[in-house]
C-alpha cells in the first residue's frame, strides 16, 4: 500500500477504538488468569501469588472427575476432528476440482448447514432424534453430533487452500501418465496439507469447546470439560474453576498459534 | 502427518475402549453438591465399583429427565419424600427386600414406615432438613421470622432476593405464606396465589437453586430461599447471614436414595445403599452437607458444631415444619400451570 | 497467476475427480443428512405431538404446543382465548438483544477492522492474530470470565469503589444489561474478522479519487468505503445476530434465569423441570424458521448485488 493512501485512509479515533476492542476482548480473560493464582479461598480478595488452585485441580478430591472429563473431551475432539477433516477433504475435492454438477449449490448449502442452524436448535433436534430411535446417549452420541458441526469448520480452510492451488500441477502429472490416485497422493495432497492441518485444528478446537450440543446429547454421568465446568460454575465461580479455565485458555491459544503458523508456512511456500 | 493422525486416532480409540472395559460401575443421579467426592472414592476403594455421577437441581428436573429417556441408564437417584411417591406411582422404582441390605436395621425407626414408602421397599433415608430462607443481617436488621421477607419484601431487600428454582418447594412455601392448603382445588385461591407470586416476582433478582448458596455468600443477593444445610455452608462463608424459621411455617423434607427401575447395575446399587447406611458414612454426608441423617449411631462421628448450629436447631417457639403433599394429577396440573406462568 | 489455465482445467481437460464426485461427496451427504437434516424433520414431527405428564411424549397429533405459544387461555385453560404475549415477548426481547449486540459490535468492530486493514502487513497480521485468539477461546470460559468481572463483589466494582468513582457497587449481574454485555463480548470477533476481510480487498485508490473530488474524510467513509465493503459488514452482522438470537450461556449465566431469552426457554423444556418436549420443539422450529427467512433474504440480496455488479 502506498503512503498517500495511508494518509487518506486515516480516521481520527479508529486507533483508539481498536485498542478499546482489544481491551474489551482480553480484560476478562486476563483477570481470570490473574485470579487463578490467588492464594485465597475467597475468589475476590487478593492474597498473594500461589499455585494452590492448580494443585487442587490436579491433586484435589475432584481431580479424577476432571481427568476423566479431559480424557473424554480429548477423545471426542480427536476422533471428531479426524473424521470431519477426512469428510471435508473429500468434499472439497469434489466441489472445487470436479466439473459443475447438478445439486452443487444444494450440496454447498448442506455442508454449511451446521453453521446456519443455531446451536440450540441443532442440540434439540439431535437429542430428539437420538431419543426417538432409542439410541443410547453416551460418548458415541456426543461424537456423532460433534462430527456434524465440525465439517464446515474443517471444510472452509481446506477449500480455501484448494482454490489457491492451480490445477496445472495435476495436469502436468496426468500428462506424464500418473494415475488419479498417484496424482492426488504425490502432488495434490502435499500441496493441500497446510489447509488440511489448519482445518483439522479448527475442528479440534470447535469440538473441544462445544457446550450446548454436548450438554443436550450427553448420557448418564458422561462429562466433557465444558459440561463439567458449567456444572461447577452453576454453584458459583470457585478458584479451581478459574485455574481450569486458564489451562483451557492456554491450550486454545497454543492451538490457534500452531494453526496460524501452519497456514503462514503454507502461504509463504507458494 | 497422516501416520501421526492415524496413530492419534488409534490411541484415542484405545483410550475410549479402555474406559468402557473398566470393571463394575454404578451410575448415580444425585442432587448437586450433596455427597463428598472423598466418600465416593472410598466406596470405589472398598468395593472396586467405579462411580459416575450426574446431578440435578430440583425434584421436578430429576423426574422430567428420567421420564424423557433417562430411565435404564441410572442405578440410583435421591428424590425428596413427595417425589418418591410420585415416581413410585409412575412405576419408576424397583423394589428390594430388607434382607438384601445387611444394614437395613440401621435405619432409624421413625423413618422406616413413612407414608411415601411404607416399610422402605424402594428407598432408604439419605438426609432430612428444612427449606426456608436466609437474610443478610448487614442489609436488613428488622424481623425476619415472616415469609413476607420473600413474598412481600421490605424496601431494603427488594431486587436482591434469590428464589429456589424448584416448583414443588417454592409453590408449597408460597401456599404457607398465604395460609392456603397445598393441594387446593379452589379456583379463587389458586388465582390469588398466582397473582401474589406475579407481584412478588417483580422484587426478585433471580431463580437459582445450585447457586443459592453462592449468591448469598458472595453478596449478590441479600435474601434468598435456601435449604438449611446449604444455608449453614453459606453462613460459614458470610457470617452475617441468618436462617429464618418463619411463623407462617416452613417446609421439612427427607431425601431418599431410591433404587431405579431397569437399573443396569442393581447389585452395585444395593451395595451403595448399604455403604450409605453405615453410620460413619452417613455422618460423613451430614458433616459435608450439614443436614441430618436418618441412620442410627451417627452421633459419634458428627461434627460437634452441627449439634448447636442455628440452621439445625429451630427456636423453641417456631412452628413445626410441613411436608410437601402429593396432589392428584388434575390438581398438580393446575400448580404446574401456576409455575409455568410464574417462570415465563 | 495461472488463472486461465485453472479455468481451462475445469472445462476442457479432465480433472482427477471427474466421475467420482458423488462417491467423494457421499460421506458428507450421509453424515449431515442423517445427523442434521433428518433430526430437524423429526423435531418438526415432535412439535405436533402430545406432551405426557411432566416429560415424555404421547404419539398423538395435536397443535397444543403451537397453541400454547400463541394463545393464552388463562390459568385453568377455559378463559376466552387471547393472544399470548409472553413467548412473543421473549422472542421480541431476544430479537432486540441480538439487534443491540449487532449494533454495538459494529460500532466497535468496524473501526477496529478498518484500523487493522490499514496497518503495514507485519503489524496487520499481528493485530489479526490478537483478534482471532478470543474467537477460538471457549465461549463458556469467556462468559464465566465476564460473570466474574461484573458481579457486585467482583473486580470491576471493587476497583471503581477503591478509586472513588462510585460509593456502592453497581448491580449489573442478573440484568438485561449483563446479557447485552455478554452477547456483545461473545460475538465481537465475529464482527471484526469478515469486515476486515472486505476492507483488505478494498482499493484505496477509490478513497483517493474521492478526496481528489473534494469529498471530506467522513463523506468518503460513508459514501465510498462502507458501500464498497458492504458484503463484509452484512456477513459480520449475520454472524453476530444469529448466534445472539439463540444464545443460551449469556442469558443463563449473566441473566439469572429470570430474564428469559429464546435459548433459555428452549433449554428449560428439555433440561429443566417442565419436560415439555413438544413445546421445546415448537419453539425451536419457530426460531429456525425466522433464521431461515433472514438467511433467505440475505442470499437473495447477495445474488442481486452480484448480478448488479457485472
Amino acid at each position: 500500500m502506498a503512503k498517500p493512501s495511508q494518509r487518506i485512509s486515516w480516521y481520527p479515533g479508529f486507533r483508539e477504538m481498536a485498542w478499546l476492542c482489544l481491551i474489551i476482548l482480553y480484560a476478562p480473560l486476563i483477570i481470570v488468569t490473574i485470579y487463578s493464582f490467588n492464594n485465597s479461598p475467597s475468589i475476590t480478595i487478593w492474597k498473594g501469588f500461589s499455585f494452590v488452585w492448580y494443585n487442587e485441580v490436579f491433586f484435589g478430591p475432584e481431580a479424577a472427575k476432571f481427568k476423566q472429563a479431559t480424557i473424554n473431551s480429548l477423545t471426542i475432539a480427536i476422533l471428531a476432528a479426524v473424521t470431519s477433516t477426512v469428510i471435508a477433504t473429500l468434499s472439497a475435492l469434489a466441489m472445487i476440482r470436479g466439473r459443475a454438477f447438478r445439486g452443487q449449490a444444494v450440496t454447498f448449502g448442506l455442508i454449511n448447514l451446521p453453521l446456519m442452524v443455531p446451536e440450540i436448535v441443532t442440540a434439540v433436534a439431535t437429542l430428539i432424534f437420538f431419543a426417538s430411535i432409542g439410541f443410547e446417549r453416551g460418548l458415541l452420541s456426543i461424537l456423532l453430533a460433534h462430527i456434524v458441526f465440525c465439517i464446515p469448520f474443517a471444510y472452509l480452510p481446506i477449500a480455501a487452500r484448494l482454490q489457491g492451488i492451480s490445477s496445472v500441477y495435476e495436469q502436468a502429472a496426468r500428462d506424464l501418465y500418473a494415475t488419479p490416485g498417484q496424482t492426488f497422493r504425490l502432488i495434490l495432497f502435499p500441496m493441500m496439507l497446510p489447509g488440511i492441518l489448519s482445518g483439522f485444528l479448527l475442528a479440534f478446537i470447535i469440538s473441544l469447546d462445544d457446550f450446548i450440543i454436548t450438554n443436550f446429547v450427553k448420557g448418564a454421568g458422561v462429562e466433557t470439560l465444558p459440561t463439567a465446568i458449567f456444572g461447577a460454575v452453576k454453584q458459583g465461580i470457585k478458584p479451581n474453576i478459574m485455574a481450569i479455565s486458564t489451562l483451557m485458555l492456554a491450550a486454545s491459544i497454543l492451538l490457534v498459534s500452531i494453526s496460524y503458523l501452519i497456514s503462514r508456512m503454507g502461504n509463504n511456500r507458494d | 502427518m497422516r501416520k501421526i493422525t492415524m496413530t492419534l486416532g488409534a490411541a484415542a480409540l484405545a483410550m475410549s475402549f479402555a474406559q468402557s472395559a473398566a470393571a463394575e460401575k454404578l451410575t448415580v443421579y444425585h442432587w448437586f453438591e450433596y455427597i463428598p467426592q472423598e466418600l465416593l472414592n472410598e466406596f470405589t476403594a472398598e468395593t472396586g465399583i467405579e462411580v459416575v455421577m450426574d446431578t440435578y437441581d430440583s425434584n421436578e428436573a430429576l423426574f422430567a429427565n428420567l421420564k424423557a429417556g433417562g430411565l435404564g441408564s441410572y442405578d440410583v437417584a435421591v428424590p425428596g419424600d413427595y417425589m418418591v411417591k410420585i415416581m413410585n406411582d409412575e412405576g419408576m422404582l424397583d423394589t428390594f427386600s430388607p434382607s438384601e441390605l445387611k444394614n437395613f436395621g440401621n435405619i432409624m425407626d421413625q423413618w422406616v414406615n413413612v407414608d411415601f414408602d411404607m416399610g422402605r421397599k424402594s428407598s432408604i433415608p439419605y438426609q432430612w432438613g428444612s427449606t426456608s430462607f436466609m437474610v443478610d443481617r448487614n442489609v436488613y436488621s428488622g424481623d425476619i421470622r415472616t415469609t413476607d421477607i420473600i413474598f412481600n419484601p421490605p424496601s431494603e431487600l427488594k431486587g436482591k432476593i434469590n428464589i429456589l428454582d424448584t416448583a414443588g418447594e417454592t409453590l408449597a412455601f408460597a401456599s404457607l405464606h398465604m395460609g392456603f392448603p397445598q393441594c387446593s382445588n379452589d379456583r379463587a385461591q389458586l388465582k390469588e396465589l398466582s397473582k401474589m407470586l406475579e407481584t412478588a416476582k417483580a422484587d426478585w433478582a433471580s431463580f437459582n437453586s445450585d447457586g443459592a448458596k453462592d449468591v448469598l455468600a458472595s453478596g449478590d443477593a441479600a435474601a434468598g430461599m435456601i435449604w438449611n444445610g446449604f444455608g449453614a455452608k453459606a453462613r460459614a462463608e458470610r457470617g452475617s447471614l441468618e436462617y429464618s424459621y418463619p411463623d407462617q411455617g416452613y417446609i421439612v423434607w427427607m431425601d431418599n436414595v431410591v433404587l431405579l427401575k431397569d437399573a443396569p447395575n442393581r447389585d452395585a446399587a444395593l451395595k451403595f445403599m448399604d455403604f450409605l447406611l453405615e453410620p460413619e458414612n452417613a455422618a460423613a454426608v451430614t458433616n459435608y452437607a450439614r443436614y441430618t441423617a436418618g441412620v442410627k449411631g451417627v452421633e459419634a462421628y458428627l461434627d460437634p458444631e452441627l449439634v448447636t448450629s442455628p440452621e439445625n436447631n429451630p427456636p423453641a417457639d417456631a412452628p413445626a415444619g410441613t411436608f410437601i403433599e402429593v396432589c392428584a394429577p388434575e390438581t398438580q396440573a393446575l400448580y404446574d400451570a401456576i409455575w409455568t406462568q410464574l417462570k415465563k | 497467476m495461472a488463472g486461465w489455465i485453472t479455468k481451462g482445467g475445469h472445462g476442457a481437460q479432465t480433472s482427477i475427480v471427474d466421475g467420482k464426485q458423488h462417491i467423494l461427496l457421499m460421506p458428507a451427504w450421509v453424515v449431515i443428512g442423517i445427523l442434521l437434516v433428518i433430526p430437524v424433520l423429526v423435531m418438526l414431527i415432535y412439535s405436533f405431538l402430545t406432551q405426557d405428564f411432566r416429560g415424555g411424549v404421547i404419539w398423538e397429533f395435536t397443535l397444543e404446543a403451537y397453541d400454547q405459544f400463541f394463545i393464552d387461555r388463562g390459568l385453568f385453560g377455559d378463559d376466552p382465548p387471547r393472544i399470548e404475549w409472553t413467548y412473543i415477548g421473549i422472542f421480541w426481547r431476544s430479537f432486540l438483544q441480538a439487534l443491540f449486540a449487532m449494533v454495538f459490535c459494529f460500532l466497535i468492530g468496524f473501526p477496529t477492522a478498518y484500523f487493522i486493514a490499514t496497518r503495514a502487513p507485519k503489524s496487520r497480521s499481528f493485530w489479526l492474530f490478537l483478534i482471532t485468539i478470543p474467537y477460538w477461546v471457549n465461549l463458556l470460559i469467556r462468559t464465566v470470565s465476564m460473570k466474574f468481572l461484573i458481579r457486585d463483589t467482583g473486580p470491576l466494582n471493587n476497583w471503581l469503589m477503591s478509586w472513588g468513582v462510585i460509593d456502592d457497587p453497581i448491580s449489573m449481574i442478573n440484568t438485561n444489561f449483563a446479557i447485552q454485555l455478554g452477547l456483545f463480548y461473545s460475538y465481537l470477533p465475529f464482527m471484526v474478522l469478515p469486515i476486515y476481510a472486505s476492507i483488505e480487498r478494498y482499493n484505496f485508490a477509490l478513497s483517493e479519487a474521492a478526496a481528489d473530488l473534494y469529498s471530506n474524510r467522513w463523506t468518503t467513509l460513508f459514501k465510498v468505503v462502507i458501500p464498497a465493503v458492504k458484503p463484509g459488514i452484512i456477513a459480520g452482522c449475520i454472524l453476530v445476530f444469529i448466534p445472539s438470537l439463540g444464545a443460551f450461556l449469556a442469558p443463563d449465566l449473566l441473566g439469572g434465569a429470570k430474564n428469559f431469552m429464546i435459548g433459555s426457554l428452549v433449554e428449560e423444556q428439555f433440561k429443566g423441570q417442565s419436560g415439555d418436549w413438544p413445546f421445546g420443539a415448537a419453539v425451536s422450529m419457530i426460531l429456525l424458521t425466522i433464521i431461515m427467512i433472514i438467511l433467505l433474504f440475505y442470499a437473495r440480496a447477495q445474488s442481486r448485488d452480484n448480478t448488479g455488479g457485472h
